[in-house]
């Protein structure tokens, strides 16, 4: 399970001697496949490099501020009245999320390849700040494609990517939200090709992304997996993390895929309801189909044309997921349940007035779920909730839904 | 969106019988693409590839343009299928994109199309470009056998690589589909054999780094080089494509590769001056690849 993808960039193989559901590949325009192929190899001879490792490590924890605590959420798991909750403390790391992880791994590949100038999309603007943080220290170019109705709704982070010096592309194409954004990053690599090296902010993308960016994120699950079994002596019965493109949920899983007594669960976001046609639920509510150089699950019509998701949070707002989570779906070893936006609004509220953290409403949606699967689980269980950002982005947003009257209220 | 279903009923000993011609008039060299090819090296003129996309800016108007286009001067028609998310064209085809999903625009529908056009014309051979997505969602084999059966020459797919392309290109040979081949200036040497075994039909050259319709030719640098070098490792005629807006450029071309392709100056025509504005600059393209190497 741990051996995928193959060569080809795949997730998933024959079974029954008949070809199986395979997911990923590379399936991108000529002129971005050398690009890729160099990528590979630069990320395969950086992932052996010891002096590649120990610049990576001395970052994360200097720079980022790693191991993230995994935090007993005390008065959360007293409300729930079941299993024990732990909170995976993401929203911890330098720039708020667990994004930083990826970008700065991405980062420093593309300085040991000599590219110059960095470009990535972003939804919430977390991955953006991530990117322009590293390009700062770093002291490369920074170009960021975000959605002109995202810049809308994430100011916040939009004037923190210009403070640290990125440029900001508006994209109004198509739905303007993050797959737009997205399209837009590949026509600019398309174009400059020569100097340019794209960090992509999920486990999606064509081959070698959703493998490289897993495994800058893996970093997630292995600290996870040392500081329960320091703590408790053994592995956590649950994992719950948000799944958009699946990052968090992925760099949380990965270090657990063998384990098979540990259960992976995935939250997607429901919107206003899988009935509704309003969500971003690819896995619950999706097909498989080709998008953004890999076959996964997509939002699509029945004429195979890409439909616009929905969520309250812009980071979980996307048609498709990380190959690697539609394989995992697909074998059963995770499982994807779907969290409304008023659920996760709901479980906002609770965790900050309960444990004094304000989520990202990104979290929320693991939070949700965690909760709902604690009350119905023993005291002697354990829970591992990713908090993968804080949510001091969405305070324009959660102050819109929670308090119409104002903080004061 | 009322397009009739694009398979027309057909018993498996017809289908079977007429795959078995078309796969045997490709390998022959008697394909529609095959011959124009030979009839225009015969003539000593560069064939002019027109794109337009099915359904753009409403169906009835695509299908009148896509008609009048070979009386006009078109040899080759290139009709787009429209996606949601074009992530390798410029902002005029995304454009033309958008504008035949607002009216409706189905694969199905394009398929219509295109046997409507054959109803007049069973000579200009049509090529769909497109992504993936679409046809995986009609399904592989079920649009491979309707293209072939509307009347398809061949199909440019821009994100399906070499490397995911063996089955699909199979199915279509089998059916006398030519799977073109798309060659970046970023190819490198060592991948092109690959590339070129498996492809059909002719090899389409994107004749620079960067999405449909962003730049304007340069032939005097690497280009013409490229395409000197990409003749002695192919007996399939190459078009180039990407960036051909007038008759200067279209003629340039002309002079060097077998094909010049003309998209997005034409979408951007139709919709700044209709059917009539877009086969005029059809007409004077043509025109100036006739006389291309005529003058020199």
């Amino acid at each position: 399970m741990t051996d995928f993808p193959d060569a080809n960039g795949f997730f998933g193989d024959a079974r029954d001697g008949e070809p199986g559901p395979r997911y990923g590949g590379r399936y991108v325009a000529e002129t971005l496949m050398p690009l890729i192929g160099e990528i590979e190899a630069a990320y395969d001879a950086a992932r052996i490099d010891p002096d590649f490792q120990a610049r990576l490590h001395e970052l994360q924890q200097d720079y980022v501020g790693r191991a993230t605590p995994l935090y007993f959420a005390e008065r959360l798991s007293e409300h729930f009245g079941g299993a024990q909750i732990y909170l995976k403390r993401e929203d911890l790391n330098h720039t708020g999320a667990h994004k930083i992880n990826n970008a700065l791994g991405q980062a420093l590949l593309a300085q040991r390849m000599g590219r110059k100038r960095l470009i990535a999309e972003t939804g919430a603007g977390m991955h953006g700040v991530a990117v322009a943080t590293v390009a700062a220290r770093l002291g490369l170019t920074c170009v960021i494609y975000m959605g002109a109705t995202d810049i809308e709704r994430q100011q916040p982070n939009v004037q923190r990517m210009r403070l640290l010096g990125a440029e900001i592309v508006p994209v109004h194409n198509g739905t303007a939200t993050l797959k737009d954004a997205m399209n837009e990053a590949l026509r600019d690599w398309v174009a400059n090709v020569d100097d340019t090296f794209y960090i992509i902010g999920t486990v999606a993308g064509p081959a070698p992304y959703p493998r490289m960016v897993r495994d800058f994120q893996a970093v997630i699950g292995r600290e996870t997996r040392e500081q329960m079994i320091d703590r408790h002596g053994r592995l956590p019965d649950t994992l719950v993390a948000c799944v958009g493109g699946g990052s968090n949920a992925m760099g949380l899983f990965h270090a657990f895929l063998d384990d098979t007594d540990v259960a992976l669960v995935g939250a997607e976001a429901a919107g206003e309801g899988l009935d509704s046609g309003r969500h971003a639920a690819s896995l619950n509510g999706g097909a498989p189909g080709i998008l953004h150089g890999n076959r996964t699950y997509l939002l699509q019509s029945d004429d195979g044309q890409i439909l616009d998701a929905h969520s309250i949070s812009a980071g979980l707002d996307y048609p498709g997921v990380g190959p690697e989570h539609a394989y995992l779906h697909d074998s059963g070893r995770a499982s994807y349940v779907a969290v409304t936006d008023d659920e996760a609004l709901g479980a906002v509220s609770l965790c900050c007035r309960l444990e004094g953290i304000l989520p990202a409403l990104e979290s929320a949606h693991a939070l949700h779920e965690a909760g709902r699967l604690a009350a119905t689980q023993r005291d002697d269980q354990v829970i591992v909730v990713c908090l993968s950002g804080r949510g001091d982005k969405d305070m324009d947003t959660i102050t819109r839904h929670l308090m119409p009257e104002g903080i004061s209220a | 969106m009322n397009a009739p279903d694009a398979s027309t009923p057909m018993t498996t000993a017809e289908r079977a019988s007429r795959e078995t011609d078309r796969t045997e008039a490709l390998s022959r060299g008697e394909s529609r693409l095959a011959k124009r090819f030979a009839a225009l090296r015969e003539a000593n003129r560069a064939a002019l590839i027109t794109y337009v996309m099915a359904g753009d800016p409403d169906p009835a108007t695509s299908r009148e343009l896509m008609n009048r286009l070979p009386t006009a001067g078109a040899d080759i028609i290139e009709l787009g299928m429209p996606f949601s998310d074009p992530m390798a064209d410029g902002v005029a085809i995304q454009r033309a994109g958008e504008r035949a999903l607002a009216g409706g625009q189905t694969l199905a529908g394009t398929l219509d199309q295109v046997r409507d056009f054959r109803q007049q014309d069973d000579d200009t051979p049509i090529v769909l470009m497109g992504y993936l997505n679409p046809i995986q969602r009609f399904g592989e084999t079920r649009f491979l056998e309707a293209a072939s059966d509307a009347g398809v020459d061949g199909l440019i797919l821009v994100d399906l690589p070499a490397e995911h392309a063996a089955t699909l290109t199979a199915k279509a040979r089998d059916l006398g589909l030519s799977r073109i081949p798309l060659v970046a200036p970023t190819t490198p040497a060592e991948r092109l054999p690959a590339l070129l075994a498996q492809g059909d039909g002719f090899v389409y050259r994107i004749a620079f780094n960067g999405v449909t319709g962003s730049q304007s030719l340069d032939l005097e640098g690497p280009l013409g080089s490229a395409l000197a070098q990409l003749k002695q490792q192919t007996p399939l005629p190459i078009a180039v494509g990407f960036g051909v807006r007038n008759a200067e450029s279209a003629a340039a071309v002309a002079r060097v590769a077998d094909a010049v392709v003309v998209g997005s100056a034409l979408v951007e025509r139709l919709v700044e001056s209709g059917v009539e504005g877009a086969l005029a600059l059809t007409e004077t393209l043509a025109e100036a690849i006739q006389q291309a190497r005529q003058s020199g």
